[in-house]
């Protein structure tokens, strides 16, 4: 007894442990489902897909057959009750998966079984042994791993006998268990059940139910898991869509905020904004709302930022919502900015289309699936208030989703915003999300002296010393510059009146310096002029004074020749021999020597 | 030449194509073995060697349901004359087994009064 008890503990506690362990799954590859679920779908057991018509149910399980083929090398059996193979290869030809390649390899094999109620009548006991015949036979020829039964109340139709068939049913999901096939079978949502026959109570292990519901005229889809036994899932409505590469389903964002951020500042693109950004520019990775009333030069701004990342040889990846491509190609050429040649080079993607096109998940699945693809290092969104034609309410919470996925991926978000005239507007954004945002620049306009210029200024940008000037918006064919407006003794002017102070200032400034110029002249004039005269007095002088010289040297002269006249005269006088004539005119001569 | 009557009034006669059936089974299990009982039996009866049976094994050939669309274990298909009619089950209950061979009308067979005298009657 003793020995009993101990073995029958043991067993529970074991039991007991087994369940913590993690459930097995089955990565399906259909985007954004393995994340809701956690990891695909439970293996070796069946999922059930529910939902209305046209929801998407045979999509999703041939997806699941054709990625588990192509991708993880399991092999899938389809079995169709409603549809021949032909037609599935068709509707599955149109997203890009070529189903005969895979049957030629051996990978997948679609079965058809075609139930005509009216041909069967049915008398004393049957069961449904043929059915796993069939479906042991295709397992087989292909070593399948997975299987997709579409859409197994096809059944229900054919056989009247319940009793037999739900027997059957519950023998058949043990048998596929037993063969550790993961299986995906599609059922029509029943009014009150989630099933029209009650296939859940078979089948619990996994329900998937998907939605297509029609809203302001717009189409949506939705899947949600409604329940996964042993596992932790998403339980809320995700939207999703089909496309060209099959579903995609919004992925689920990390709920804890563990982003990690970068330093690295990169320019703007317009060189008075990197100014006004504490000199740098803004940070690699964070969320710019640029905000203003129509035709304040928004996309322009984003533009010159495209140019300036794309030079660096950064991608971007440019999602417009209000002009075509070609539009602000255009548009953007007027100030200079050649993205044409970006988009040549590839570093440029640039998408446009319109808001109310499709509803507001498509719209973020569509973003979603483009930053995929194109892996941008900045996403440009213009304008991101249309969004709010489409969605209402729910954009804010999308665009939160969506700001979350780009900075995990530290991707930089520019998005523009149109607001109301009236500048008390201007702060109020209409979707609210200026406070997940990093840096926000408004674009306002000031109305002076009968006219209207574009002004801009920094009105938050976390993590930096930024300017609180408001600084004008000029555009021109050379680019864009803000300039800082001219600050007058009473006002801020800007616009014309600025370009008239500023001309004024530069006639007077001309003035002063005529002004000078001309009393330099003068001057010089008077120098040269008293110079002039200077020479004149010298000139003057020394001529006198040569004059003089003259006069003195002849008086000289004169006075020696009285003096020796003198002498002579004297000799004579004395009657000395040398008094002679000829003797004093000689004497007179060595005398006057 | 014997004319051969059936209770319906529907004659055989030798011109008429034999009547084609398979029965397909799935290994020697009690219901495919009285399902085939019945149908001897009831082929004896009614249409009085006027047949040709193939039984079908599927446990040993499996693809060959694919063509008849066979699920359902035991099924008899009847292929000649047209139109092909499927019957499932054990072949325990006659009277629908000679409506789905359309060897009678589908009411009489509905009605729970047996149905020979109710026919008979008719004539």
């Amino acid at each position: 007894m003793a020995k009993r008890a101990k073995a029958v503990e043991a067993e529970i506690a074991s039991s007991g442990e087994s369940t913590f362990f993690p459930l097995d799954k089955v990565q399906t590859g259909i985007k954004g489902l393995d994340d809701i679920s956690g990891g695909g779908l439970p293996r070796g057991r069946t999922t059930i897909v529910c939902g209305g018509p046209g929801c998407g149910k045979t999509m999703l399980g041939m997806e699941f057959l054709i990625r588990g083929a192509e991708e993880f090398n399991e092999p899938g059996v389809l079995v169709a009750f409603e549809e021949t193979p032909q037609e599935m290869q068709r509707n599955v030809a149109s997203l890009g998966f070529d189903v005969k390649k895979l049957i030629d390899r051996k990978k997948l094999f679609l079965d058809y079984i075609y139930i005509e109620p009216s041909e069967i009548q049915e008398t004393g006991d049957y069961d449904l042994e043929g059915l796993f015949i069939r479906l042991q036979h295709a397992v087989d020829s292909v070593g399948a791993k997975r299987v997709c039964l579409d859409t197994l109340e096809a059944l229900f139709s054919g056989f009247s006998n319940d009793g037999v068939l739900r027997a059957e049913l519950r023998r058949l999901f043990r048998w596929l268990k037993d063969r550790n096939l993961t299986t995906v079978v599609t059922a029509e949502k029943g009014e009150k059940t989630l099933t029209r026959h009650g296939l859940e109570e078979y089948v619990s292990d996994c329900v998937i139910l998907l939605d297509h519901r029609i809203r302001d005229q717009i189409s949506t889809r939705r899947l949600r898991i409604v329940k996964y036994r042993g596992t932790s899932h998403g339980a809320d409505e995700y939207p999703f869509l089909i496309d060209r590469q099959g579903i995609s389903v919004l992925p689920v964002t990390s709920l804890r905020m563990e982003h990690e951020v970068s330093l690295e500042r990169v320019s703007t693109g317009i060189a008075d904004l990197d100014e006004m950004l504490g000199g740098k520019g803004i940070y690699r990775g964070s969320s710019v709302l640029i905000s203003g009333t129509a035709g304040s030069g928004k996309t322009t701004m984003s533009a010159s930022f495209v140019d300036a990342a794309c030079r660096r040889g950064e991608c971007c990846l440019f999602v417009g919502f209000e002009e075509s491509v070609s539009q602000v190609a255009r548009n953007m050429s007027s100030v200079g900015l050649d993205l044409g040649q970006w988009t040549r080079k590839g570093l440029l993607a640039h998408e446009a289309w319109r808001p109310t096109q499709y509803g507001i998940e498509s719209h973020l699945l569509r973003i979603h699936k483009l930053v995929d693809e194109v892996k941008p290092e900045h996403l440009i969104i213009d304008p991101v208030t249309n969004l709010t034609g489409a969605g209402g309410e729910e954009v804010y919470s999308m665009l939160v989703r969506l700001l979350d996925y780009l900075k995990s991926r530290k991707i930089t978000a520019i998005f523009t915003s149109l607001t109301a005239n009236g500048s008390e507007d201007l702060e109020k954004s209409e979707v609210g999300i200026s406070s997940l945002i990093d840096t926000w620049i408004l674009c306002r306009d000031l109305e002076f002296n009968g006219e209207r210029n574009r002004c801009v200024f920094v009105l938050k940008s976390r993590g930096m010393a930024h300017s609180n000037q408001i600084r004008e918006f000029l555009m021109s064919d050379q680019g864009i510059r803000l300039v800082p407006p001219y600050i007058g003794a009473e006002r801020v002017l800007t616009g014309s009146s600025r370009t008239a102070q500023e001309a004024k200032e530069k006639a007077d400034l001309l003035v002063r310096q005529h002004e000078i110029e001309q009393r330099q002249e003068a001057l010089s004039r008077k120098r040269n002029a008293l110079e002039a005269q200077i020479k004149m007095l010298r000139a003057d002088f020394s001529a006198e004074e040569q004059e003089l010289e003259r006069i003195i040297h002849q008086q000289q002269a004169r006075e020696r020749v009285l003096e020796a006249e003198r002498d002579a005269m004297n000799r004579v006088r004395s009657g000395s021999p040398e008094s002679s004539p000829d003797a004093t005119m000689t004497k007179a001569a060595g005398d006057g020597k | 030449m014997k004319k051969k009557t059936k209770p319906n009034g529907k004659s055989i006669s030798n011109h008429e194509p034999p009547m084609k059936l398979r029965l397909y089974v799935a290994g020697q299990t009690p219901r495919s073995l009285a399902a085939l009982s019945n149908l001897k039996r009831i082929c004896a009866q009614h249409l009085d060697g006027k047949y040709e049976l193939e039984v079908i094994d599927l446990i040993k050939n499996p693809q060959l349901g694919q063509g008849d669309q066979i699920l359902a274990i035991p099924t008899l298909v009847r292929n000649l004359p047209q139109p092909i009619r499927k019957i499932i089950g054990d072949l325990s209950n006659e009277e629908r087994v000679l409506v789905g061979l359309n060897l009678r009308e589908e009411q009489a067979a509905r009605s729970s009064a047996p149905t020979r005298k109710a026919i008979g009657a008719k004539l």
